[in-house]
């Protein structure tokens, strides 16, 4: 199962954990799965109508799936989908 | 201090002054609230004045507590020249226009103003390490604080930057990490880092106090214009951060009655190569989709802009707007501010020239403005960029020689 890497900022809402391994063949599949473990985590990440908050980014072994088909983006069994908060840098 | 907490730009959820970024209730930016009370405003300008020749004198408008601003060590940012630039104006037929050369800080660039408060701040908090993501110019100032106030430093920069940028940060003597990506990789890996480190990130963890910095361009601005605004500034988006915080200095000190004049007109400059704010302000947009940057630009060179949305509704509020120019445009906004003003600016500031002679050409600017463009860095810093644009001549140490070759005008 791909493993989702939870930042630091959402720990206390997955019970500590650091990365959680979900069932998903796409970014929006693994994320459901994600949020039916960890409910809080829809209410921090979703933005209520299918798509993420615009602050939140999403990446699949590194790479933001925003280049690729957005929560479309497949998911290998292997890979490792990170999701971190958006507002950092400049 | 006047700054009281900080508060959610999303949400709105407030937080106490730590070392915190992001809202944990939606992931939104927080940023530092404050409380000022200037009941005199002869007497707040005759203690700014009174202050010290960098940007501690705007103590009472930043999140710092103590000490009195004379007392602060490490290196002192801004007070840069406001320079009037009467023979650039004249090519585009303007009443005025200024270069806030901001490539006279310590280490070259506007960076030293953020820095200087993000590394101030964090010792306030307890921290021992400054870090940052860099396109260069941060890593610059974030190993020279460092060095200044005695703190541990790590700067991590994409692999391919400019020589002299990344020769003028390991000379410090700092922790100097190359990153085999673009920056927007380099920012992952801290955005990371930051949350596994008990580091001061001085534009991630820090980055509500860091950006703060950036406000201090309006205030000076507005300081030596004889406490006016300009009509419309010309500055540089990357993050879009700088950007938006000019306009809230100046919206600060218009609000406090320190500075007289209406709102100035906000006008963007990226590179073509680097466009996702432009781009969605060309399309309408209310956010950036990311972009791979290929631009000489590479201090702007973040296809994942975090204030984008904010900077697209700066400049649809004061009536401004976000342009982008060529690599050959930023080449000849280089040569053009040096041949007309004496300043040699780096790439940012090329784009920046570069986007000001566009809205003039347009006819975006009326000829009776006063216009102020920020030049954020030094032209050494990126010295590819001019290298082959110019001739010069060879000859012998000889006087018919140079009658000939030179006077004569044959070019070797």
């Amino acid at each position: 199962m791909p493993t989702v890497k939870l930042p630091t900022q959402l720990r206390e809402a997955a019970g500590g954990e650091s990365a959680v391994s979900v069932a998903g063949a796409t970014v929006g599949e693994v994320l459901s799965s994600l949020f039916d473990v960890h409910g809080e985590l829809r209410d921090r990440l979703s933005d209520g109508d299918g798509g993420l908050r615009r602050f939140v980014n999403v990446y699949v072994d590194g790479e933001d799936i925003r280049f690729g088909d957005g929560l479309d983006t497949p998911v290998a069994e292997s890979q490792e989908v990170q999701i971190l908060p958006a507002v950092a840098g400049g | 201090m006047g700054a009281t907490k900080l508060t959610c730009r999303e949400c709105g959820a407030d937080y106490g002054l730590e070392a915190r970024y992001v809202c944990d209730r939606c992931f939104g930016p927080l940023e530092v609230g404050y409380e000022h009370d200037v009941k005199d405003v002869e007497h707040m300008r005759r203690r700014i004045m009174g202050g010290p020749q960098n940007i501690w004198r705007y103590h009472d408008f930043l999140p710092l507590e103590g000490p009195h601003p004379r007392n602060r060590t490490g290196l002192p940012a801004g007070c840069t020249p406001l320079v009037r630039a009467d023979r650039l104006a004249a090519r585009f037929g303007i009443r005025e226009v200024w270069v806030k050369n901001d490539a006279a800080n310590p280490t070259h660039s506007f960076k030293d103003r953020v820095v200087s408060v993000a590394a101030n701040r964090a010792r306030e908090l307890g921290y021992d390490t400054l870090a940052c993501a860099s396109t260069g110019n941060l890593a610059n100032s974030v190993a020279a604080h460092g060095a200044a106030l005695g703190m541990e430093t790590y700067v991590f920069i994409p692999a391919d930057l400019e020589e002299q940028k990344i020769l003028a940060t390991g000379v410090y003597g700092t922790k100097l990490v190359k990153v085999k990506g673009t920056y927007d990789d380099v920012n992952r890996l801290c955005t990371e880092l930051s949350g596994e480190r008990d580091w001061a990130f001085v534009n991630v963890n820090m980055r509500p106090y860091y950006s703060e910095g950036s406000k201090t361009l309006g205030y000076e601005i507005g300081e030596q214009l004889g406490w006016e605004t300009p009509d419309r500034v010309v500055a540089p988006i990357a993050s879009g951060s700088l950007y938006t915080k000019i306009a809230k200095g100046f919206e600060e000190f218009r609000d406090l009655g320190l500075v007289r004049g209406d709102a100035p007109i906000m006008n963007g400059a990226q590179a073509d190569g680097c466009s996702p704010v432009a781009t969605a302000y060309a399309e309408g947009a209310d956010f950036c989709k990311p972009v791979r940057p290929d631009t000489i630009a590479k201090s702007l060179a973040i296809g994942n802009p975090a204030d984008g949305p904010y900077a697209l509704d700066l400049a649809r509020r004061s009536g401004g707007a976000i342009d982008s120019v060529s690599d050959d445009e930023i080449r000849a906004g280089i040569k053009l501010l040096a041949e007309t003003t004496g300043i040699f600016t780096e790439t940012a500031g090329g784009v920046t020239t570069a986007v000001f002679a566009k809205l003039a050409e347009r006819g975006d600017i009326d000829p009776g403005e006063r216009v102020v463009l920020v030049i954020t860095g030094e032209g050494l810093k990126t010295l590819d960029a001019v290298r082959g644009t110019f001739e010069s001549y060879w000859i012998t140490p000889s006087y018919d020689e140079f009658v000939r070759e030179v006077e004569s005008g044959v070019r070797a």
